[in-house]
């Protein structure tokens, strides 16, 4: 604790770079903690996003005159700025911006799955994987003649290992795994499975939507193949995610999208595709979410993301402590540790997670319910729905306790 | 911005805590299930008739879900005695929610709605004018 206590946020500085955290409802200040669903959004990025509109904005690529030309580069250093942040030495070459993750997922199965899978060749994917994967090969497998495989998870919410090592052989086309679990909170052993799916000659793809935001990310120590996140769950902006592929895969790939952008010459009959990673990114691309997430990954590193790792671990796992010590609240996912993250999923006993929500929001409590996109986890877990607590660089023990103080109204309310 | 704050008040904990006609009908002219994804809320709704095929006798209704969603089939269970078919088509969602005597949030709508479109759904599969296997919500 206390060399925890030495590298501590300054955290009521940081909520001061956060005006929506000012918020009040019928006289009760703001708690949020759905952070991993969306994070709110500092000062400076909102201020890069509309000095780009007051001073900067014009489309790129295409432009002759000087704000085509400086919109193009801000947006270009976006991508070296971003792909720097994870770890991809080959810059904007690796880094191609979506919408967001699960854009990045189709990207990624429609230019690669439906080209290379076949009856007989396997996508191994684990019971914790957020719909956005799931669904997604569902499909390309069902087009393709591939089958899905799902790697079990343990009754302590883990990734079992053992089965790993039985789901991932010579078979396996790709392995496609979440880094950390948006429902759970466990964060998976990725270079591991790397590995794993490496030796059988399998790629792997990592979902990385609930991992970069709040820890140290380096795709190229992982050796992942191919990795994707969001902007909005790390203080930046909604309309933007990106996905890292290693340059030879991705010069190897067709693109996804067709149209305006992407193209190096085009005749009636037929089109040869630009660079990378411009021949993914077709059309006019998310250009002020790009400077905005370029905002974003400076302020996240400026505070420091191993801070942010211990900040978050630190929140959580005094959440977990104090939900455990109710009694009659059921926790999912692993006890805290290292391989757990910033976030709780938990269900009170006696009240629906959906009526805990609204509940919840009575007190200005803004917690997430439901199935969290993870239909086929949930059923694992047997219960329709969950509630899930969500921390980040702005939460307090203080909106952990107000967390509990809600929970005991509900119980109260229902008892 | 006001918060849903009267969404629990007693009378849908009441019908929450000790519900109405909660079961099976034996003999049910009619029944139905369906279900809202949202919440993972599952209702069945059994409906038996007079003999003038026209007027509601019972109803009873099972499954599980969130307080709106069961106090609402609850409370419907209760209100439907003694209505015709016909009254049961003609409600819609301000019935519902007045039947609730509280504001139900956006968000929850679908919860307060399930019941009412089970019990619609399944007349209208018996009277041989909707297909369906299974209601649900999200249409």
């Amino acid at each position: 604790m206390s060399q925890q206590n030495a590298d501590a946020l300054d955290v009521e500085r940081i909520r001061g770079e956060f005006p929506i955290l000012e918020r009040e409802f019928e006289g009760q200040r703001l708690v949020y903690l759905d952070n991993a669903a969306t994070t709110q959004t500092p000062e400076v990025v909102v201020e890069a996003m509309s000095d780009y509109y007051r001073e900067t904005n014009a489309n790129v690529h295409r432009g002759i005159h000087q704000l085509s030309q400086e919109a193009s580069i801000c947006y270009e250093e976006a991508h070296d700025r971003v792909a720097e942040f994870v770890g991809a030495s080959g810059g904007r070459e690796e880094l191609i911006f979506t919408k967001n993750t699960t854009e990045s997922e189709n990207l990624l199965a429609y230019a690669w799955g439906l080209r290379e899978l076949g009856p007989g060749d396997e996508v191994v994917l684990t019971e914790m994987e957020h719909h956005a994967s799931l669904v997604t090969w569902q499909q390309i497998a069902e087009r393709t003649g591939a089958t899905c495989r799902y790697i079990r998870i343990t009754d302590d919410g883990r990734l079992d290992e053992e089965h790993a090592r039985e789901c991932i052989t010579d078979e396996t086309a790709i392995v496609s795994v979440v880094h950390v679990s948006n429902t759970l909170g466990t964060v998976n052993p990725v270079a591991d499975l790397a590995a794993l799916a490496h030796d059988h000659d399998a790629l792997i793809f990592v979902d990385g939507a609930q991992a970069v935001p709040n820890r140290p990310v380096d795709v190229e120590a992982i050796d992942a193949d191919f990795y994707a996140f969001s902007g909005h769950k790390m203080a930046g902006p909604t309309g933007i995610g990106c996905l890292y592929g290693k340059k030879h895969l991705l010069e190897d790939l067709d693109p996804f999208l067709y149209g305006g952008g992407m193209i190096r010459k085009v005749t009636f009959e037929e089109s040869t595709w630009g660079d990378l990673p411009w021949k993914f990114e077709p059309g006019t691309p998310p250009i002020a979410e790009a400077v905005g997430l370029h905002a974003a990954v400076d302020y996240l590193e400026g505070i420091g993301m191993d801070r942010i790792r211990e900040h978050e671990e630190s929140l959580a796992a005094y959440a977990y402590e104090r939900l455990d010590a109710e009694g009659d609240v059921d926790l999912y996912g692993p006890e805290p540790g290292p391989d757990r993250s910033g976030l709780v999923g938990f269900n009170l006993e006696s009240v629906h997670a959906h009526d805990l929500a609204s509940i919840m929001n009575d007190h200005a409590v803004a917690i997430r319910a439901g199935d969290h996109c993870t239909q086929p986890l949930h059923d694992r877990l047997g219960v329709a729905a969950s509630a899930r607590a969500s921390f980040y660089i702005y939460n307090t023990r203080e909106e952990v306790d107000a967390l509990v103080e809600a929970i005991d109204s509900a119980r109260q309310l229902f008892a | 911005m006001a918060l849903g704050s009267d969404m629990y008040r007693q009378q849908i904990l009441d019908h929450y805590k000790n519900p109405r006609n909660y079961g099976e009908l034996e003999d049910p002219t009619f029944s139905h299930v369906g279900e809202n994804p949202l919440c993972g809320d599952e209702i069945r709704m059994d409906v038996r008739l007079g003999e003038d095929e026209e007027t509601i006798e019972r109803v009873a209704f099972s499954g599980d879900g969130c307080a709106i969603s069961q106090a609402s089939a609850s409370l419907l269970s209760v209100e439907l005695e003694g209505k015709t078919v016909d009254e049961l088509l003609a409600m819609d969602r301000d019935d519902i929610v007045d039947m609730l005597g509280v504001d139900i949030s956006p968000m929850r709508i679908k919860c307060a709605v399930l019941a009412e479109k089970v019990a619609q759904d399944g007349a209208e599969i018996y009277r041989g004018e909707l297909e369906a296997e299974k209601t649900t919500t999200e249409d």
